[in-house]
């Protein structure tokens, strides 16, 4: 019941918050819901039986598809992760102001319930139906509440998007066909054999559905305008958690069904995905504008961990699950930080920007410490990932770990380069009046500051979490 | 066999109602009445009750399938008569007639998705079409209406002309105008093909892609839909289309062994042709009106997969295609046709000044997307699927899904317009009547969105 409860109380909430048409009651009412959506995730996670964690009944009898939700332990763990998320995200947004706020808060909590579908969905054609769902309210969003080139930006994400779904469905298609049983049944998609031709082209068809997603260079032309343009609040959803869609999908949908074409296909991947850290990383040192350089070293991240999925090693795929958890803690701070600096300075641009230390010391501490988490400095949370990840690339092959390492020195260098021109110097026209950030925001922080401290010292709750599910897929091999 | 004789009779029926009542809006209640009895009794004749039982002579076959679809088709005219019923009023001062047009239109339907041969075949075409000529041309005084009505009539006969030499053909080679009897003789293990049957076929293929508007057959359709008066493009591109699609696979259920492997060249072909003109033209169009023209030769293209596939998925989902294709249409042009300016930028700034509207509007036009959780999606998936099924040709269904993603980019471009756009759209009065239709109809397609079944169980009864 519990996977159920998580998608419907965002799902009804949300349409009851297109209703309220005053701002404070919307940004209450869902603050209020992702409260208790991450008490329900919570309980249900920790506290009840697990066979509280499955729904299973009938759905369309006539195709063979079931509304069958199930978590696993990457489940579990991403669904925590949107559960905690989203409580954040509304908490250090709640002082900006949003034309139509029912609206927004509607669409936002529609999009947590599509995302906490996509986690648990254990039937094909039921994994299709929210992945979309997921995609529309998000549509809607960056269109509606964007930057200025808003429209022609989203609608080039929404299309990519979309093309990668068509092609996944006709993927799902043709598995179902060749399920023995005639089921979009999880379980029964990973009973089928397919002949090595066939496999290695459905492969790519759910590969480059979730690659669009990731995003994976080279698919990933949509991601930087995508999260330059939308609402930071978005753009925290888009890359804390929606980019894990992608590399969720990967570990429950393509490895254990393609077990020979992940193998066979390895390679390109890992080239793909190393080319894209460096590529990504270069450009990032480039950047004038805090959102695109995040942005950039989002796909960088990303990448290292799509790489690490595909060595197929235990250690790199332990890797992988703890970072999808940090890279979304990590980023959904750094973007809070850049959302308060837009909001408050009226630039993204560190020309612009300098010796904010001075001005907001507390701001100052905060974006270090998320800073060096994006470094993935030791005792930070995304050093045991990174180095778990690495250690996995390795085992499969040096060379490429050793490319791919490159990108960890690039990455302090646009990272600190950021923090260097935006904290220190001297203070210029746009931060002479600076002032420190807002409590609402320095709890938000200090909270994902602590948790990027606490799983740094000790990753070990996120590893046992996740332990069924690595074995799963090792076992699979 | 009810629909048949009951839409006739409905049909003189309306011409009469002219007479006794000067009211516009007596004669829509009566024509809705009239839709309505011509449900029951055509979903009475499902389950086997006749008012009067006719014998055939098996030249029609009423079988679950095409008195299925009957149903579907009656319940979107009901709906386009309840929705758009005022704007029938204003085409012109014979409303009564325009009615009796329509019945007559629907009596061609119904013998279109019950004919058992060619002769049937032939009736029910010309029964539906003629009605359409006068439909498109009833603007009187607007020259396109004219012109759009002179093409639709001439290409119309032209079509028809081609019909009957294949039909002739065809039965020159048989010897009968029945359904499902071939040439070949299957003594002595060679299959023999004679080269008249093959001929007519090819004949009666190019003639029902004129009606069903596959290209290159297609050149008539977005003049026609243009300049024919908004109201009737609405019945013309939904029911009357899915009518010709379903008389189009009742026709080649059983002849395509005849043409052999070169009938699925040619019909790939052809749903390449149309995706690719539908798609790629709609999306250069500046006109509302005259994209909706175009898509619709693009939904034809994913409704002739089930031609190419023929199979039970294909016969489910021609009929979830028609019910969710023509619902959300009617319900975009019941829109289109409330606003004063038919371009883009004539729906700019809907969702401030009329939000119910462009809700409903967004839900339609998803749906013909093909956006999960509406109707269509469940359309295009049952057409993917009934070709996926077949094994092989898994390129078409790439080649397709490419250009259903090209498909969001003009429908979405409505929903850009009324949503992220600025501007103070003209509309006539709009009734809360009409915009609880409306949502009733989007409630509707979001709701077969989540359970196809309930359209495709009753099927199985």
């Amino acid at each position: 019941m519990i996977p159920v409860l998580l998608i419907l109380i965002p799902l009804i909430t949300g349409l009851v918050s297109f209703f309220l048409n005053h701002s404070n009651t919307a940004k209450s009412w869902a603050l209020l819901s992702s409260f208790i959506t991450l008490t329900v995730a919570i309980a249900g996670i920790f506290f009840y039986p697990s066979q509280q964690l499955a729904f299973d009944s009938a759905w369309l009898p006539d195709l063979g598809s079931r509304f069958s939700l199930s978590m696993d332990g990457m489940g579990k763990m991403l669904c925590l992760l949107t559960a905690v998320s989203f409580p954040l995200i509304f908490g250090a947004t709640y002082k900006n102001q949003y034309k139509n706020p029912g609206g927004f808060y509607g669409l936002m909590l529609l999009t947590q319930a599509g995302l906490i579908g996509v986690f648990v969905a254990t039937d094909a054609l039921l994994f299709y139906f929210f992945w979309e769902l997921a995609l529309v309210p998000v549509y809607f969003l960056c269109s509606l509440w964007g930057g200025e080139k808003r429209i022609a930006v989203t609608f080039k994400f929404f299309i990519y998007t979309f093309i990668g779904s068509l092609l996944m469905l006709v993927g799902i298609l043709y598995l179902y066909f060749h399920t023995p049983d005639h089921s979009f049944a999880l379980r029964s998609f990973y009973n089928i054999k397919l002949a090595a031709k066939q496999e290695g082209f459905i492969f790519w068809l759910f590969f480059i559905a979730f690659a669009i997603k990731m995003p994976v260079f080279p698919f990933h032309t949509w991601q930087p305008d995508a999260y330059e343009q939308s609402p930071t609040s978005t753009t925290m959803v888009l890359s804390g958690i929606m980019v894990k869609m992608g590399i969720f999908a990967v570990v429950r949908w393509l490895l254990p069904v393609f077990p020979n074409a992940s193998v066979q296909f390895a390679n390109i991947i890992i080239i793909l995905s190393v080319t894209g850290m460096l590529y990504a990383s270069l450009i990032a040192i480039r950047q004038d504008d805090i959102k695109r350089l995040i942005a950039y070293s989002s796909i960088a991240h990303i990448g290292l961990m799509c790489a690490a999925m595909f060595s197929h090693n235990k250690t790199g795929m332990e890797g992988v699950m703890i970072q999808m958890f940090n890279h979304g803690i990590n980023v959904i701070g750094l973007w809070i930080i850049a959302d308060v600096i837009e909001q408050q300075l009226g630039t993204r641009k560190f020309s612009e920007l300098g010796g904010l230390a001075q001005k907001a010391p507390v701001l100052a501490i905060l974006l270090v410490i998320m800073a060096l988490a994006n470094i993935a400095l030791p005792l930070t949370n995304a050093f045991i990932g990174e180095f778990l990840m690495f250690n996995g690339l390795f085992q499969y092959n040096m060379w490429m770990a050793a490319v791919a390492g490159i990108s960890v020195i690039l990455a302090a260098v646009y990272t600190l380069n950021m923090v260097q021109k935006i904290l220190y110097g001297h203070t210029v026209a746009a931060t002479e009046n600076a002032v420190d950030i807002s409590s609402n925001v320095q709890w938000v922080l200090v909270v994902l500051a602590i948790m990027v401290i606490a799983l740094g010292v000790y990753p070990q709750p996120l590893i046992n979490l996740t332990k069924d599910t690595v074995n799963a897929i090792m076992v699979n091999r | 066999m009810n629909a048949i004789i009951l839409s006739a009779l409905l049909g003189v029926v309306m011409m009469f109602s002219g007479i006794i009542t000067k009211n516009k809006s007596n004669i829509t209640k009566i024509a809705a009445v009239g839709l309505f009895l011509l449900l029951v009794a055509n979903v009475l004749n499902t389950y086997g009750g006749y008012v009067v039982h006719v014998d055939t002579h098996s030249l029609l076959n009423f079988e679950k399938f095409g008195l299925f679809f009957n149903s579907i088709a009656i319940t979107a005219t009901l709906i386009y008569v309840l929705l758009s019923g005022k704007e029938i009023e204003n085409v012109g001062v014979n409303t009564a007639e325009y009615y009796a047009l329509i019945f007559f239109v629907l009596c061609g339907v119904s013998i279109l998705s019950s004919f058992n041969g060619l002769l049937m075949l032939f009736l029910g075409i010309e029964i539906m079409s003629i009605p359409l000529y006068i439909l498109t041309g009833t603007d009187k005084r607007n020259l396109k209406s004219n012109e759009a009505s002179l093409k639709y009539f001439l290409m119309g006969a032209f079509s028809t002309g081609i019909m009957l030499m294949g039909i002739a053909l065809v039965y020159g080679a048989t010897g009968t105008f029945a359904l499902g009897t071939t040439s070949i003789s299957p003594s002595a293990g060679v299959v023999k093909t004679s080269f008249l049957e093959v001929a007519g076929l090819l004949l009666l293929f190019v003639s029902m892609c004129f009606k069903v508007s596959a290209a290159p057959f297609h050149f008539w359709t977005p003049d026609v839909y243009d300049g024919a008066p908004g109201v009737f493009t609405s019945f013309m591109a939904t029911i009357v289309k899915a009518a010709g699609f379903i008389a189009f696979i009742r026709l080649f259920d059983t002849h395509t062994d005849v043409l052999g492997p070169t009938w699925k060249i040619l019909l790939a072909f052809v749903i390449i042709a149309t995706l690719l003109i539908g798609n790629i033209t709609a999306v250069f169009q500046q006109s509302v009106k005259r994209m909706l023209a175009y898509s619709s030769i693009a939904q034809a293209g994913f409704m002739l997969f089930a031609l190419y596939s023929n199979n039970d998925f294909a016969k489910e989902g021609i009929l979830l295609y028609a019910t969710a294709y023509s619902f959300a249409t009617i319900g975009i042009f019941a829109i289109l046709i409330k606003m004063k300016d038919y371009t883009f930028d004539g729906f700019n700034g809907l969702a401030k000044s009329q939000p119910v509207l462009a809700f409903a509007n967004t839900v339609f036009l998803l749906s013909l997307a093909g956006i999960p959780l509406t109707a269509g999606f469940f359309a295009k998936y049952y057409m993917l699927a009934s070709v996926v099924k077949t094994g092989g040709s898994l390129w078409l269904v790439i080649v397709a899904v490419v250009f259903a993603a090209i498909s969001v980019y003009y429908y979405f471009r409505v929903i850009q317009a009324m949503y992220f756009k600025e501007g103070e759209p003209e509309t006539t009065t709009i009734t809360t009547g009409f915009k609880t239709g409306l949502v009733l109809l989007a409630a509707l397609i979001i709701l077969l969105g989540i359970f196809p079944s309930i359209v495709l169980n009753y099927f199985y009864f």
